[in-house]
């Protein structure tokens, strides 16, 4: 029965998987069809909404407590976990130095120190007056 | 077509990969800073850097690249665990993951690409 339910979870992680690759995949193509490929904004939207989305879920779910557990695991770590990626973004980043592309490569690295940070701290802001909404 | 299953297959061990690996990490050290997903970002760097490097065909880079390397790297995490660290003033922790992750992250993916082309 326990081993049944562990592995529950690493499957629903890995059913997140999935949607979140898919999801990173299809945009990141879309995001190259149309701004090309001088600057990974692709990427970046991508790390900086799932940012968003992370802090967003862990406030309203993880807290109150309104979705299973399992589910919430499979949403974060599976979902959003796999949608951003940091090894695109570090490949990117010494791309965009070997081009020469200093600026770009500097201004990467800011926008995604900085607003992942941002992003989460919005996200987490917002998921909590969701959360004493219904409190109420 | 093909891209679509071979990005889903990777990201479906991607995921369960990271999951496993950074809670067995994480539950063998009692310490605050969050190891599990520094060593599975700088590990998915340095082999996402190789995987570029060598450049094999872009079957292998759709299963293993953008899908299980993607899915296994994680950068949401990474910025949850850093908001939390500062919100429990834990600043010397906070400022300490995030210049090892950015500063080793690049330098791997480097180091990977480097490697890579020799191969």
């Amino acid at each position: 029965m326990f081993i049944g339910v562990l592995c529950l979870v690493y499957f629903l992680v890995g059913i997140g998987g999935i949607a979140g690759s898919l999801l990173r995949y299809g945009l990141s193509l879309l995001a190259v069809h149309i701004w090309g490929k001088d600057f990974p904004i692709g990427t970046l939207l991508i790390n900086l909404s799932g940012a968003f989305f992370l802090g967003w879920i862990t406030s309203h779910f993880v807290y109150a407590k309104k979705l299973h557990p399992n589910l919430v695991t499979a949403l974060s770590t599976g979902v959003i976990g796999s949608y951003t990626t940091f090894s695109t973004f570090c490949l990117e980043t010494v791309d965009l130095f070997e081009k020469s592309d200093y600026l770009f490569g500097i201004l990467y690295i800011a926008f995604s120190l900085l607003g992942g940070l941002l992003f989460t701290h919005l996200g987490i802001q917002s998921g909590r007056n969701g959360k004493n909404e219904v409190r109420r | 077509m093909s891209g679509i299953i071979l990005v889903s297959i990777g990201g479906f061990f991607g995921a369960i990969s990271r999951f496993v690996i950074s809670k067995r990490i994480q539950s063998r050290i009692t310490t605050v800073f969050p190891l599990g997903t520094l060593a599975v970002n700088l590990t998915g760097a340095f082999l996402l850097g190789l995987l570029t490097g060598m450049q094999i065909n872009r079957h292998i880079n759709a299963l293993l690249g953008i899908g299980f390397m993607g899915a296994f790297t994680t950068f949401s995490t990474l910025k949850l665990e850093s908001e939390q660290l500062r919100k429990d003033k834990k600043y010397k922790v906070f400022y300490r993951y995030l210049v090892l992750s950015y500063t080793l992250g690049i330098l791997f993916a480097f180091l990977g690409i480097i490697i890579g082309r020799r191969i």
